[in-house]
């Protein structure tokens, strides 16, 4: 039995040392992408613990976060802002693209889900699907067809190490992602609204028969989500340098796997989930057949939902919905 | 005041992506036609909804004349359009056994739609089949992709079977776009041959229009026959309270089951008269928009119910291609449409009887 395992590792052991560049080379590629599903993934995580309504319109958010960076940073360049101080005129773009999303975010709850909040569950995702083909061709109506290609303003070095180079964009990416979550795990387990969420998640009636108001909590939910998609479209645009208006619906649905990957409705399971759905396409395109690439997420989505519904770290309490 | 403020409030919204000459076009856009639709509620308001008595059955028989006289009463590309539309009901009515009686939302029909309309084109150009033997094997192999797909629906309900569909679609449509050795990638199969009955090519539109009609009246005949059998009622029972009709009795697997390879089956059906009509397919025409338009269509309609999915197909097919210079604004519309019928009309504009 000993021979004939033996081969396997003979084999497999020096090509993966000799790919060790490449392994880390997906592995820096993974987190950055990763830490982007991390960010829409929570948004439909939040919506879906208080709700139980899985957000279709989300990606497109974070498809609308994308063309504000580019719009906003288009605006500060043309007022000479830009010239003056870039680091400012990134900030400013970063706060007002996150404000405008999360007013979209805010305005689709408003209109599109809170009129159906008692109807039975499919009429919410019917509803849900409508906003996301509204949104996109909204876009595409206002702003074209073709591809928008982000402002060449921001300076890229490149940090190399042995063979694996990682541009400060990406560092950028993962770093500012770390932070929001973070941030977002300190604002829902230390503060007053944070603990109303959570009251909400659990149970809405009990929650509102103890004075909370579940309609602004749930506005807050979908204000957060948008704000968190806003920040990953905009650090996408300036990643890649395009953005189309069809981009939201892929990255939806994989931040979507992400979010049941990792147990839906649990923030830190979103966090996880993302970083790991990142990691696994960018090593199964490495590895296995960048073709494929889009139908990892998938077929990942697939095998977690009938073998293990509740994700990695989802509660398993009472019947499945 | 606050309507107004709301009005505002979306112009504030369209600003980055219009501008400020395209916001306040479409704030003072939406304060004008609001102002419209307030007077025009205010004169006819008081008038009561006509209850018109329809006779569905004559209704229904002189609908049926007019569509067998219709290739000789319109132009041929009328008659093009009303091909898609029989293909288009064909694929709804499928679509509806799922969605409409058993109460499963499928997002990923375009699979069984594309599994169809490729096993078709391969089976007659690669293999070298007629139309009438391929045929029966795409049946066959449809409403084996819906039998399989089957097996995740048992254990998922509501909106995660909706994803889990969605995801399956997606793979479909992946592998059609990327086994270039077989399916020829995004290029697509060509040269996909009419069918010949007796040795006669159905090759000129309206012999084509005749054959997909007949098949089309047919499936609304049987879907409407089963759903009025002991199947059908048990699929309305697993819609209605899942758990309820397992405790009266009711095989819910096995009426999933059927339910599902029932529905594939028509897709397939579909597929295939798609192929053999365009003599091309490629990738292209699977996609998820393709299974949300479908959707569209019975929801327009009335859900689980026969002549509401035609009526929707119908208006969905027709609408577009009646008001081209409106194209751009189609998709637009639609999304917007989905959104008003689940808050003002969840039951479809004809509401089925149960």
């Amino acid at each position: 039995m000993l021979t004939k395992g033996l081969p396997f590792y003979t084999i497999l052991l020096p090509n993966l040392l000799k790919f060790n560049a490449m392994f880390f080379q997906q592995i820096i590629n993974g987190l950055t992408v990763g830490g982007v599903y991390a960010l829409i993934a929570l948004g439909y995580t939040l919506v879906y613990g208080i709700l139980e309504l899985i957000n279709f319109a989300h990606g497109e958010i974070y498809m609308i976060g994308a063309y504000l960076g580019i719009i906003f940073l288009g605006i500060f360049t043309a007022a000479g802002l830009t010239e003056y101080s870039l680091l400012l005129s990134l900030v400013l773009t970063f706060i007002m693209s996150t404000l405008v999303c999360s007013a979209y975010g805010f305005t689709v709850e408003k209109l599109a889900y809170k009129p159906l909040r008692n109807a039975p569950r499919l009429n919410p995702l019917i509803s849900a699907i409508g906003v996301s083909i509204f949104l996109q061709n909204y876009v595409m109506l206002t702003q074209g067809a073709t591809d928008k290609v982000f402002p060449h303003v921001i300076p890229v070095t490149i940090i190399e190490f042995s063979n694996v180079t990682m541009t400060t964009l990406q560092l950028f990416i993962i770093i500012v992602s770390l932070l929001l979550m973070a941030g977002l795990h300190l604002f829902i387990m230390k503060t007053k609204t944070g603990k109303a969420m959570r009251a909400v998640a659990q149970d809405k009636i009990m929650a509102s028969l103890l004075g909370i108001n579940i309609d602004r909590i749930i506005s807050v939910t979908f204000i957060i989500g948008s704000g968190l998609a806003a920040v990953a479209g905009l650090m996408v645009a300036m990643y890649y340098g395009l953005v189309n208006y069809s981009i939201g619906y892929l990255v939806g649905i994989k931040a979507f796997t992400a979010a049941v990957l990792g147990g839906i409705g649990s923030v830190p399971g979103a966090m996880i989930g993302g970083l790991v759905l990142g990691l696994i396409e960018s090593l199964g395109a490495g590895y296995l057949s960048s073709e494929y690439k889009d139908a990892y997420a998938f077929i990942i989505l697939i095998i977690i939902l009938l073998v293990k519904p509740t994700g990695l770290l989802g509660k398993s309490e009472g019947p499945r919905p | 005041m606050k309507k107004l403020i709301f009005m505002f409030w979306c112009a504030l919204l369209t600003l980055p992506f219009m501008g400020i000459r395209g916001a306040a076009y479409l704030f003072f856009g939406i304060a004008v036609s609001y102002g419209f639709y307030v007077a025009l509620a205010n004169m006819f308001g008081k008038i009561k909804k006509p209850d018109l008595p329809v006779n569905m059955k004559l209704l229904s028989t002189a609908l049926i004349i007019f569509s067998f006289a219709l290739p000789f009463l319109v132009r041929d590309y009328y008659t093009d359009v009303a091909i898609l539309v029989c293909i288009y009901i064909l694929l709804a009515l499928g679509v509806n056994i799922v969605i409409g009686f058993t109460g499963l939302l499928h997002l990923g029909f375009a699979a069984f739609y594309g599994i169809g309309a490729y096993s078709n084109a391969l089976l007659t150009t690669a293999l070298g089949l007629d139309f009438w033997s391929a045929l029966i094997l795409t049946l066959i192999l449809s409403s084996l992709a819906g039998f399989l797909l089957a097996f995740p629906s048992l254990r998922l309900r509501g909106d995660y079977l909706a994803i889990v569909t969605l995801g399956f679609g997606e793979i479909i449509r992946l592998v059609l776009n990327n086994w270039d050795s077989v399916t020829r990638g995004p290029n697509g199969i060509s040269n996909i041959p009419s069918p010949v009955i007796l040795g006669f090519e159905i090759s000129s539109l309206k012999y084509y229009y005749y054959l997909v009609l007949l098949f089309m009246l047919s499936a609304a005949f049987i879907v409407k026959r089963v759903q009025r059998s002991r199947t059908g009622r048990a699929w309305l029972a697993i819609r209605e309270d899942e758990t309820a009709a397992e405790a009266m009795g009711i095989n819910t697997r096995k009426y999933k089951f059927m339910a599902l390879t029932f529905g594939a089956f028509w897709a397939g059906l579909a597929g295939a008269l798609f192929a053999s009509k365009m003599h091309f397919v490629s990738p292209e025409s699977f996609t998820f928009m393709e299974s949300v338009f479908v959707v569209c269509m019975i929801i327009l309609g009335g859900l689980g119910s026969v002549p509401g999915v035609i009526f929707g197909s119908l208006i969905l097919v027709l609408l577009p291609e009646l008001l081209r210079d409106f194209q751009l604004y189609r998709m637009l519309a639609l999304g917007a449409g989905l959104v008003l019928m689940m808050i003002f009309r969840p039951d479809g504009l004809i509401r089925s009887r149960q």
